[in-house]
């Protein structure tokens, strides 16, 4: 019986999920747009929940990677390289364009080899150093891409890449509109498909994951590392493992973004951002995949959400408070009284058997 | 070799600046091991309270010597940043006092970024020019080198203040019961200290020392802003992990010997990699010492002091 409920639950929410953005689209493509950054962000969670959740290794500079696949992106679809490199422009003198199937995993592959770089340093650090050194390896990241632009041009500093190309699926264009049985679909809700198939594809594998022995070494790292080294896990190799996982989910997520918005630059790689996808797992529930989603597309579609309550507020306190100060203000709040109110987060794991405990 | 010297007055100046900022890490760390990622946001709100209360008295008793002025606008700014800080671990870090480890982390990095909106929200995120109460002609020294009045004003307030600390800590009976509390708090109990009075203190003198820091800062660097303790605060860290976590000593030798490697280094960065790095990425010497000391020495340089939990 509950095998049935479950399956058409399933059903529903797949049709739902199908429909979506065709329903958005009468209410006007912004919208179509939130809900394509909330799966990006979504994909960011699950990643960033492989590291925190699951492994317990507090990551605050995990937007690094992010940054690393989209600029990897960029550089192999803008003519960005061309006009810094005269052999470059010798060769493709419109800008480089990579398709796909090659673009992607090469985003993938080198956010997740810089993931087990920078988590190599980090294996014998407690919690707060592990914080703090992840913290000090993505600003560097950003100042470096914030600063190679000179004596050689390679990313062209705080000015951006732009004139990303965006991704061509099959000879199928997702810049450009199209109409499937008189139904007009626009560029944006095409890539919500694309971005819905790679979320899914996340969600598979970060359940399988978990339900794994790799899960189950991370959980246990998480609990305590000693008693997983006394019990035989290679907690150095997990540990790793966590790491370059997390990180390939969050080069793949780049290279969507970057493709998506046609355009980066170095601003958008902030600690602010870190400590945002921290939020989204930490506040919507360490660990449980539920919960990590929610926590996503709570934290994401809060500013668009602010902007209605925003507005009245500027005009009260002479621009002061505008909608991006508000969805910091109530990140902050939310982060401090979650903590002291429920600290496992909005939606944690069920406790199976402890509810059997007895009261004190 | 022309810059030698001035680089090391500079290092010293900024050295003396990360020293302060990092003996409030240090304490707080040895006694409750937290890291208090909010406290370079306390150096960024005693910075901008004593702006504030500086051109306020600057209106309005428009006759007032500069020094006296700076006087007031740091003992205003040091009681502002106490409170805040008293009130910041009462609500947010007491409570989580016995929680596994993620969420005192958790409440510390969302403090911090609180202070830092909040502070946007009441002076609004424009760099804000900080005014040079002292006069501004610099001392020549021997070997081509300048010091302005305001340097030398750093130098001399952070002498004042580590004096100060140094006999808070080991002539008094505060100081004596923030070290028990320190080696062993369970037993310092025993012994008839309050655990939380002598956290409340040490909060509250890290907070004084971080508001002072935050004066100096932006008297040196003559601006103001609601982001500017974010990175001091985080090479504060460095620091104290640098001398050692827990130590005051090691905080001072720390913070000291960091801001000469971070003056060295931006000025001679340029010509050691050939014109590939130039001073932009200074910043990134602060993380690189990081990462090598807690690779090499984890303990730090004077050796780390954190209380005896077993």
């Amino acid at each position: 019986m509950k095998q049935k409920n479950q399956l058409t639950l399933f059903v529903l929410a797949g049709i739902a999920l199908l429909v979506l953005p065709l329903l958005l689209q009468h209410a006007g493509n912004a919208w179509v747009r939130i809900v394509d950054n909330s799966l990006l962000y979504v994909m960011l969670a699950l990643g960033l929940n492989i590291v925190v959740g699951l492994a317990g290794l507090l990551d605050l500079g995990y937007i690094a990677f992010y940054a690393l696949g989209a600029y990897s992106y960029a550089m192999l679809n803008s003519p960005q390289l061309s006009s810094a490199f005269p052999a470059v422009a010798a060769i493709f003198p419109h800008g480089l364009s990579t398709p796909l199937w090659v673009a992607l995993p090469v985003g993938a592959v080198l956010a997740g080899v810089f993931g087990v770089l920078l988590g190599t340093p980090t294996l014998k650090l407690r919690g707060d150093y592990l914080a703090i050194v992840t913290l000090g390896f993505g600003e560097i990241i950003r100042i470096f891409l914030n600063n190679l632009d000179a004596p050689i041009n390679i990313t062209n500093g705080p000015k951006g890449v732009d004139l990303i190309k965006p991704i061509s699926l099959f000879g199928l264009n997702l810049g450009k509109p199209h109409t499937l049985f008189g139904y007009h679909i626009a560029s944006v809700s095409q890539y919500y498909y694309l971005f819905l198939i790679l979320v899914i594809f996340t969600v598979i594998i970060c359940h399988r994951l978990q339900m794994s022995r790799i899960g189950r070494a991370w959980m246990a790292i998480r609990e305590d590392e000693t008693a997983a080294k006394a019990m035989g896990i290679n907690t150095r190799n997990m540990k790793l493992l966590a790491f370059g996982m997390g990180a390939t989910f969050g080069g793949i997520s780049g290279t969507m973004f970057s493709a998506f918005q046609g355009f980066v630059s170095p601003e958008s790689f902030s600690l602010m951002e870190s400590v945002m996808v921290v939020a989204m797992v930490v506040l919507g529930g360490m660990g449980y995949l539920p919960g990590v989603i929610l926590g996503a597309i709570l934290l994401a579609s809060l500013p668009e959400v602010l902007r209605y309550v925003a507005t009245p507020l500027q005009a009260m306190t002479g621009g002061r408070i505008d909608a991006a100060i508000l969805r910091q203000l109530l990140i902050a709040l939310a982060m401090i009284i979650v903590m002291l109110l429920r600290p496992r987060g909005l939606w944690p794991a069920p406790e199976h058997g402890k509810s059997l405990q007895v009261k004190k | 070799m022309d810059i030698l010297l001035q680089q090391i007055i500079n290092g010293l100046v900024l050295g003396s600046m990360y020293a302060l900022i990092a003996l409030g890490y240090t304490m707080v760390y040895g006694i409750v091991n937290l890291i208090n990622f909010a406290h370079g946001d306390v150096l960024m709100v005693g910075a901008l309270t004593s702006w504030s209360i500086i051109i306020l008295m600057q209106r309005s008793m428009a006759g007032t010597p500069g020094w006296l002025i700076l006087l007031i606008a740091t003992i205003i700014a040091c009681v502002v940043c106490g409170v805040l800080n008293y009130v910041i671990e009462k609500l947010a870090y007491r409570p989580l006092r016995n929680a596994p480890k993620l969420a005192p982390l958790i409440t510390a990095v969302g403090m911090s970024l609180l202070l830092e909106v909040l502070a946007q929200i009441i002076w609004k995120p424009d760099y804000k020019p900080y005014p040079t109460l002292l006069p501004s002609q610099p001392f020549n020294l021997p070997g081509g080198a300048v010091i302005t009045p305001t340097q030398v004003m750093v130098l001399g307030v952070t002498v004042i203040s580590l004096a100060g600390l140094m006999w808070l800590v080991n002539y008094t009976r505060l100081g004596r019961a923030m070290r028990a509390t320190a080696e062993n708090p369970a037993v310092a109990a025993l012994m008839g200290v309050k655990p939380d009075n002598v956290i409340s203190a040490t909060f509250i003198i890290g907070a004084v020392l971080a508001a002072i820091a935050g004066v100096m800062y932006a008297s040196n660097y003559g601006t103001a802003q609601n982001m500017m303790g974010f990175l001091p605060g985080l090479k504060a860290f460095t620091a104290a992990v640098f001398g050692g976590i827990g130590n005051l000593a090691g905080a001072v030798v720390g913070g000291i010997l960091l801001g000469l490697i971070e003056s060295l280094g931006a000025g001679y960065i340029g010509p050691l990699t050939g014109g590939f790095l130039g001073s932009n990425y200074v910043d990134i010497l602060a993380f690189v010492v990081l990462i090598c000391i807690l690779t090499l020495r984890p303990s730090g340089l004077l050796g780390e002091r954190v209380a005896d939990r077993a």
